[in-house]
């Protein structure tokens, strides 16, 4: 094994997109696959509102995280490296960007594509942004295959975040330290990005970046939209995901405008590829529409038929996610007499 | 060999092959799934999420058309879970799709309608939300309806990857999506009708002419209204009858169009000979002139002449200028019959039954006419004929006036063949080597190297010691090459759709590659068995061309021209 697969496989090192999966075992699996052509994107699209992790890097460690990506280019022998990149992001880093990438060496070797707006959440989903390279339409992919074996143009290809390269180039600095970025908002306002232990739960997080509120409160950890909601009696947890913590007013917050703002997100965010999303999160925004209140949509049980089936059977994660704010919000903060949440 | 496995199913074991999918393995040992947006000919989509089965141990269900299944396997299709999760799916589909149930014309074979009946689905639990969406229509022939459109992709599948023309394409995101045609003015429809055959809830459809038909029937005055079925229909409306794949059905459609009112009902098989006898004539006519266009290219394929009008105008030429064979018959009607039976030609109107949406567009074209008439007046596909024949209740297998009913004498087996990819070709190979024959010996009559599945097919005939280089495309999406290597050629069939006419865009739902197997094997069967074997020994065939010829008629009714086509 190269010294530097077993420095990220001993460091424990996995992905920061959200997914926590093994980085290793990407590399490995890029690696190991037959192919004249490789394929590296880069992974800049931090489409979830309340993770800034990403664009904190890119200012702060832009060199690093350079280095990290020559690293994983040079290990798997990409023919090209494709750094997709969130709109805003591009507007505003991309000449710093170019520059660095010219000075570790990987001039010539990369092409910045920036991620249209209208491409919205799902158009950071992996498999997604291969069919976005390709011109085919925003919509993720069956998988398997993977884009490991199966990426871009069918070739093998690693999918990597920003965070994700930071870490690599600290761990073969033998800089890393079991950390993580923490985006900390309260309300819809970011309040910063933090570097803490990996492990913390969602308490440790907010004491030691003194943002534990005196006021009566709850969270939605690991991003804004698809992010579970917690009440303060369970921040014993650790923070998972992305790694966002969000904070809430809870007596000042209104639940049907919150529950309104997750419902509309997804309406705008699904791609619109299987049917129980498509239609389950149109017909969730229908149902809060119809009632106005949160009391009297919570009467209608088309509600946890949709839920359920956004559980069991939507093709992404994204799908997937959806319920996941609405209900653990109700399950733990609104606190309704009806069991929702499996 | 391929290694087996050992699953469960609902609790049963089964042995399989590694590498399938549940849903493969279910189908091979009859457990009903239900699956919408899967078609064996397409690319897995996995969009419908209906096919949703369990699997022990898993908390998420999956879709049993992309997941494979691996030893072991503990599946179940119909647990508490699958129940809630497909019906609530079949729910959701059905408020993007249901509004127009009532006169749908799909309603005696709808699938989704079966799955409501099967498990017991309100199909109204949600209020439409597409029901006000846009119907978008290429020309005559095919229609999308976008408020029935349950976003399954197959029709833009079918457009973009297996007849690559790519003109449907999807705009807008989540529930705003829709099938749009593109606005790409090097991209137009050529009206194949892959879309409709391809199409699990009838969103892409011909565009009906049932109702003008039923208007013509019930309100004929002087008119005589006569209906003329294509080769290929016979062998398919069975289909609809739970008749087996492949069947002869002619005697069973003659009696049905009886039936519902048509006062003579002729077979294309005929005309299928004049258009061989026509274009053999042709073949000859440009192999023996140093200075005439090869290869010939047949022109039988309305959508195929769409595409070389539209695409490759530049080849006109090389197209055959004999017209397909029912605008033929048409014509033959409204002239020879016409004078014949002493009937003014404007009072017959001729319905064509067809396995066709381009069909459709070809009777408009002005340059068919023959006086002030169009030969043709209405076409219906065979969806159309069985919703026709299902609506007024006629019992398909037992129906009795069945008697086709003649120009002169029935058509030859060599016009039936047309049905089937390379059937023109052989129809005429068979013809031009009997012209060309000088020896004693019957002339060759089976061409199969021009037979079979392949998307382009080459051969080289020799005929009388004249060496023939061919080639059959089956499918449009294989066109390019063929095209490329033009020069290599003396004679190319080409059909839009693959598979030819039996596979046609007009053809029963589900048409799928194994299906058009069994319908081909049916075509053949039947000209196996036939004594009346080639174009030529069609006496009728050619004596109603001597008589076209007589009366200075064998341009306006035999003959066509092409013209350069720009997107409208």
């Amino acid at each position: 094994m190269s010294d530097i697969l077993k420095k990220i496989k001993e460091a424990g090192l996995v992905g920061r997109g959200g997914a926590a999966f093994p980085t290793h075992l990407k590399w490995q699996a890029v690696k190991n696959a037959h192919s004249d052509k490789k394929y590296l994107i880069v992974n800049g699209a931090e489409g979830e509102p309340g993770i800034h992790k990403d664009e904190y890097i890119l200012i702060n460690h832009l060199n690093e995280f350079c280095l990290g990506l020559k690293l994983a280019a040079d290990y798997v022998s990409s023919s090209k490296i494709f750094f997709y990149l969130n709109s805003k992001y591009f507007d505003l880093y991309k000449k710093n960007i170019i520059n660095n990438l010219n000075k570790v060496g990987l001039k010539g070797k990369f092409e910045i594509i920036k991620k249209t707006k209208e491409s919205g959440y799902i158009g950071g989903e992996e498999s997604t942004i291969l069919n976005i390279l390709e011109g085919k339409i925003l919509e993720p992919r069956l998988k398997p295959p993977f884009p490991t074996e199966h990426g871009l143009w069918s070739a093998p290809t690693l999918i990597q975040n920003i965070e994700t390269l930071y870490n690599v180039y600290l761990v073969d600095k033998n800089k890393f330290k079991n950390t993580r970025f923490y985006s900390i908002n309260v309300g819809s306002k970011n309040k910063g990005v933090y570097s803490l232990a990996d492990d913390l739960s969602i308490a440790e997080v907010l004491q030691q970046t003194n943002f534990y509120p005196k006021y009566k409160f709850f969270v939605q950890i690991g991003g804004d939209a698809a992010g579970e909601v917690l009440n303060d009696s369970q921040l014993e947890k650790k923070v998972s995901g992305a790694g966002s913590i969000t904070i809430y007013n809870l007596i000042e917050h209104n639940p049907e405008r919150l529950v309104a703002y997750w419902l509309d997100f997804f309406v705008k965010n699904s791609c619109g590829q299987c049917t129980p999303c498509r239609e389950g999160t149109y017909r969730l925004k229908e149902m809060l529409d119809e009632a106005k209140t949160i009391k009297k949509m919570l009467l209608n049980d088309k509600l946890k038929e949709i839920t359920d089936n956004l559980f069991l059977s939507s093709f992404c994660a994204l799908g997937l996610s959806v319920p996941i704010a609405l209900l653990s919000y109700l399950e733990n903060v609104y606190k309704p007499n009806i069991k929702l949440y499996e | 060999m391929n290694k087996k496995i050992s699953i469960k199913i609902n609790g049963k074991k089964y042995i399989a092959n590694e590498g399938q999918t549940i849903l493969k393995i279910a189908e091979e040992n009859n457990i009903y799934i239900p699956s919408l947006c899967y078609h064996p000919d397409l690319r897995i989509k996995a969009n419908c999420r209906v096919c949703v089965v369990e699997i022990k141990g898993q908390s998420r269900l999956v879709t049993s058309c992309s997941t494979l299944a691996k030893n072991g396997m503990e599946i179940f299709t119909n647990s508490e879970k699958v129940k809630k999760s497909r019906n609530t799916n079949l729910e959701l589909i059905f408020s993007t799709h249901a509004e127009k149930c009532f006169d749908c014309s799909s309603k005696f074979n709808c699938s989704l309608l079966d799955m409501a009946k099967r498990y017991d689905i309100k199909i109204n639990k949600f209020i439409d939300r597409k029901a006000k969406r846009k119907t978008y229509k290429f020309d005559k022939s095919v229609e999308i309806d976008g408020s029935q459109c349950i976003d399954c992709q197959n029709c833009v599948d079918v457009c973009s990857n297996i007849q690559k023309i790519g003109y449907l394409e999807i705009k807008g995101k989540g529930s705003e999506r829709e099938i749009v045609p593109t606005k790409n003015k090097k991209i137009d429809c050529i009206y194949c009708g892959q879309c409709t055959v391809h199409c699990p809830v009838t969103s892409a459809q011909e565009q009906s002419q049932v109702v003008e038909v039923e208007k013509l029937l019930k309100n004929r005055g002087k008119n005589i209204v006569i209906a003329i079925f294509a080769p290929s229909t016979r062998m398919t409306i069975g289909e609809y009858f739970s008749l087996p794949y492949g069947q002869n059905n002619s005697q069973r459609m003659i009696g049905a169009l009886k039936d519902l009112g048509f006062d003579k009902v002729m077979d294309v098989d005929f005309a299928a000979d004049t258009t061989t006898l026509v274009e053999a004539t042709e073949l000859l006519e440009r192999l023996s002139s140093p200075k005439a266009k090869l290869p010939l290219i047949t022109s039988c394929c309305p959508a195929w002449v769409k595409y070389l009008e539209f695409y490759r105008p530049d080849l006109i030429p090389h197209l055959t200028s004999s017209r397909s064979p029912h605008i033929q018959l048409g014509g033959i009607i409204k002239t020879y019959w016409a004078k014949v039976k002493k009937i003014k030609p404007e009072n017959i109107k001729v319905v064509s039954i067809m396995p066709c949406t381009a069909k459709k567009f070809e009777i408009s074209r002005p340059e068919l006419k023959i006086g002030n008439n169009y030969p043709v007046d209405h076409v219906l596909t065979v969806r159309e004929l069985s919703f026709l024949i299902k609506k007024n209740k006629i019992n398909f297998k037992k129906v009795k006036n069945n008697k086709p009913d003649t120009l002169i004498n029935d058509g030859s087996s060599a016009g039936l063949i047309f049905g089937a990819s390379g059937g023109v070709m052989e129809s005429a190979l068979r013809t031009a080597a009997h012209v060309l024959n000088s020896s004693s010996k019957k002339s060759r009559l089976e061409f199969k190297e021009v037979r079979g599945q392949a998307g382009v097919r080459e051969a080289q005939v020799v005929l009388s010691g004249k060496k023939l280089k061919v080639a059959v495309v089956s499918g449009i999406g294989n066109i390019k090459e063929v095209l490329k290597n033009l020069k290599k050629y003396d004679y190319i069939e080409v059909m839009a759709c693959p598979g030819g006419c039996i596979a046609g865009g007009g053809q029963p739902i589900p048409t799928s590659k194994t299906i058009i197997a069994r319908r081909t094997v049916g075509i053949y069967q039947v000209d196996k068995n036939s004594c009346l074997r080639s174009a030529h020994d069609n006496k009728g065939a050619v004596e109603v061309i001597k008589w076209l010829e007589q009366q200075g008629l064998d341009h306006q009714v035999l003959h066509t021209k092409y013209f350069k086509k720009i997107k409208k």
